[in-house]
């Protein structure tokens, strides 16, 4: 069995959108905030992809950024590879960060356009300072090499590269200082649909290469069916359902993933029955009480409106959703 | 594919000379005559001990009774001629302008690059921490703009005079100058500079900077420092003519450098006393350099300001 590179405690973010102190003492407000992430908790196993999958808004993107130190946590504990993660002890973490690394969404903003191509991918290794003099220069032809550039583009700057290839460059930046972890934040979604496929090849590639473990953000169920070995689907900052990535396709058990499943278009034409994805992600400032999906979902019952439902397993994982407790309350086994 | 029909690499200035700037600027008539007079001033300025017939801050070489000579006239006394002239003390008022000149532009230069420093640093500190240092540093640069920045420098001026034992007044005159100049102008580079961090410190490349564990005066100075450069050089130009401009007047007033030292604003000080005598030539020949520079250096401001924004061609 695998053993856990990355876990997850009741990670809370809750931003504060109050408005400024005089015009709440004057309009008589209480302070405003957003929960973006409400304690989610999830293992990502050595050397598996773990998505994140669900709409705009549901909190994918302040989870990654909270998993590689970008943003704090209001609450919870991430622990990589044994070890918590705390972000304020320089010296401790340096050893930590090594380990990991993040991919971004737009290789049009990830990379510095006043940085010639061999500095941005040395720059993980000249800050933890892995190499030194021509070991760099070698060691950054070898990532180019390996990420389908050639080594000749290092003197190159970005603005002279396609998407595709910058995103090529972002990827050998994050290899350089040779993590474990790799954080893909939507790695394909500001590519042409003809690149995507390359891109995401390439990181299978590199993961069986080096044992890589992916968290792979997304809001592409394509995307993410092709790469995930579990997926965990978001529903307004909470994890409404885990499953391995072949039963979630296949044997939805939250609602919610099914909706999701459902409006992905059926280029075979197979006839099969859809249901339409209804209504729109509530606002998080003001959840809805109870089951925050109980305003969009077609199966709600009275205890949804009250009662918030704590995650019961399923086959291959669990699922947060009363339906389930009424099953198995039904057929007397879990 | 592309290497087959690959060509060679540019060299630096190849590139340099391809960029969209020159093209910009072959392509400006203005520019190029606003280039032209500034680096001839400039250029002057610099070499004038080489340039300069006389030197005039030498009281060993004047003679008194060269004193108002009119220009391409041999005075009536000594007979010798002088191009433009000459002032009360005989001094040569070509010579004095180049010297004049020399002081100007070194006191407009080292008044841009101190206010550059400060209000670069400020605004990228303000910008990328946010938060009260970020309403502290805008809170005191609002109440500075509301001061006329002559008004400014004259009351750093004074405080400074105040501080400094007589016996150095002279030599640090230039300097106070400087510091003077420099304190009133640091504000629109700060702002600049805060407002285009507040827009890199958000794009993805500083994010992946961060995750690596950068340290944040890095990331500052190697990431975010270059992107934001553009503007900057911008108002460093225009600010540059104000510079020379706020040493002249201040100059004149009677605050600015030494008439031992004069700068073209001291010499228009001194010639304008002159102007009611009929010695025109003393007040205006400084003044038409001041002119020229000062306008050919803003023109040049304006120019670059439109090449390096794409949105105004």
């Amino acid at each position: 069995m695998a053993d856990v590179l990355l876990s997850v405690e009741g990670l809370t973010r809750r931003f504060d959108v109050s408005k400024p102190w005089l015009n709440r003492v004057i309009e008589r407000e209480e302070r405003q905030f957003l929960t973006a992430s409400e304690s989610v908790s999830f293992e990502i196993k050595r050397g598996e992809t773990f998505a994140l999958v669900g709409e705009s808004g549901s909190g994918k993107s302040t989870i990654a950024k909270m998993i590689v130190g970008l943003l704090e946590p209001s609450a919870g504990v991430i622990k990589f590879d044994g070890q918590e993660m705390d972000f304020a002890s320089g010296a401790a973490m340096r050893t930590l960060r090594r380990r990991f690394q993040m991919i971004f969404q737009d290789p049009f903003a990830s990379l510095n356009p006043r940085w010639r191509v061999d500095d941005i991918i040395a720059e993980p290794i000249r800050t933890f300072g892995l190499l030194r003099g021509a070991e760099i220069s070698n060691e950054v032809g070898r990532l180019l090499d390996l990420v389908g550039l050639s080594a000749a583009d290092g003197t190159k700057f970005p603005h002279e590269f396609s998407g595709g290839q910058r995103q090529r460059i972002a990827i050998a930046r994050a290899l350089s200082s040779k993590p474990e972890f790799i954080v893909c934040d939507e790695p394909t979604s500001a590519l042409d649909v003809s690149v995507q496929a390359q891109i995401l090849n390439l990181m299978r590639d590199l993961q069986d290469e080096f044992g890589l473990t992916y968290l792979l953000i997304s809001h592409d169920l394509s995307v993410v069916r092709h790469m995930a070995n579990r997926i965990g689907v978001l529903y307004l900052g909470r994890l409404v359902e885990v499953a391995e990535s072949k039963r979630l396709f296949t044997d939805p058990q939250h609602p919610y993933t099914r909706m999701l499943l459902d409006a992905v278009p059926d280029l075979a034409l197979s006839g099969r029955r859809r249901m339409p994805v209804t209504g729109e992600i509530p606002n998080p400032i003001n959840p809805p009480s109870g089951c925050t999906f109980h305003p969009r979902c077609p199966k709600v019952m009275d205890i949804c409106k009250t009662q918030n439902p704590r995650d019961f397993p399923t086959a291959t994982g669990t699922a947060a959703c009363h339906l389930l407790s009424q099953e198995a309350a039904v057929s007397g086994t879990d | 594919m592309s290497d087959i029909i690959k060509k060679p690499e540019p060299g630096r200035v190849a590139r340099a000379l391809d960029s969209d700037i020159a093209y910009s600027f072959r392509k400006s008539p203005l520019a190029i005559v606003a280039a032209s007079v500034s680096l001839l001033i400039i250029l002057a300025a610099v070499f004038a001990p080489w340039i300069a017939p006389h030197d005039p801050f030498n009281p060993a070489t004047l003679n008194l009774m060269d004193g108002f000579t009119p220009p391409m006239e041999p005075n009536q006394f000594t007979g010798n001629t002088y191009w433009l002239g000459t002032d009360n003390q005989g001094r040569d008022v070509f010579s004095t302008i180049l010297y004049g000149a020399r002081i100007s532009l070194f006191v407009g230069f080292m008044a841009v690059a101190f206010a550059m420093v400060l209000g670069i640093t400020l605004g990228l500190i303000a910008g990328y921490r946010g938060g009260w240092i970020d309403s502290l540093l805008m809170r005191v640069a609002d109440v500075q703009l509301t001061f006329p920045s002559i008004l400014l420098a004259l009351l750093i001026f004074g405080v400074a005079r105040g501080f400094i034992p007589p016996a150095y007044r002279e030599a640090m005159a230039i300097w106070v100058l400087i510091v003077a100049i420099g304190l009133s102008e640091w504000v629109q580079y700060a702002r600049v500079v805060r407002g285009a961090t507040m827009v890199e410190k958000s794009k993805e490349y500083v994010q992946a900077a961060r995750v690596i564990g950068a340290h944040p005066a890095k990331i500052l100075i190697r990431h975010i420092l270059p992107n934001v450069m553009g503007p900057v050089l911008v108002i460093a130009t225009i600010g540059l003519a104000l510079a020379i401009i706020a040493e002249a007047t201040l100059s004149f007033l009677g605050v600015g450098v030494p008439s031992t030292q004069p700068s073209l604003g001291t010499l228009i000080r001194i010639g304008q006393g002159f102007l009611f005598s009929g010695d025109w030539w003393i007040l205006l020949f400084p003044s038409l350099t001041l002119l020229a520079l000062a306008l050919s250096v803003n023109l040049l401001g304006d120019w670059l300001r439109d090449a390096l924004n794409p949105r105004l061609r």
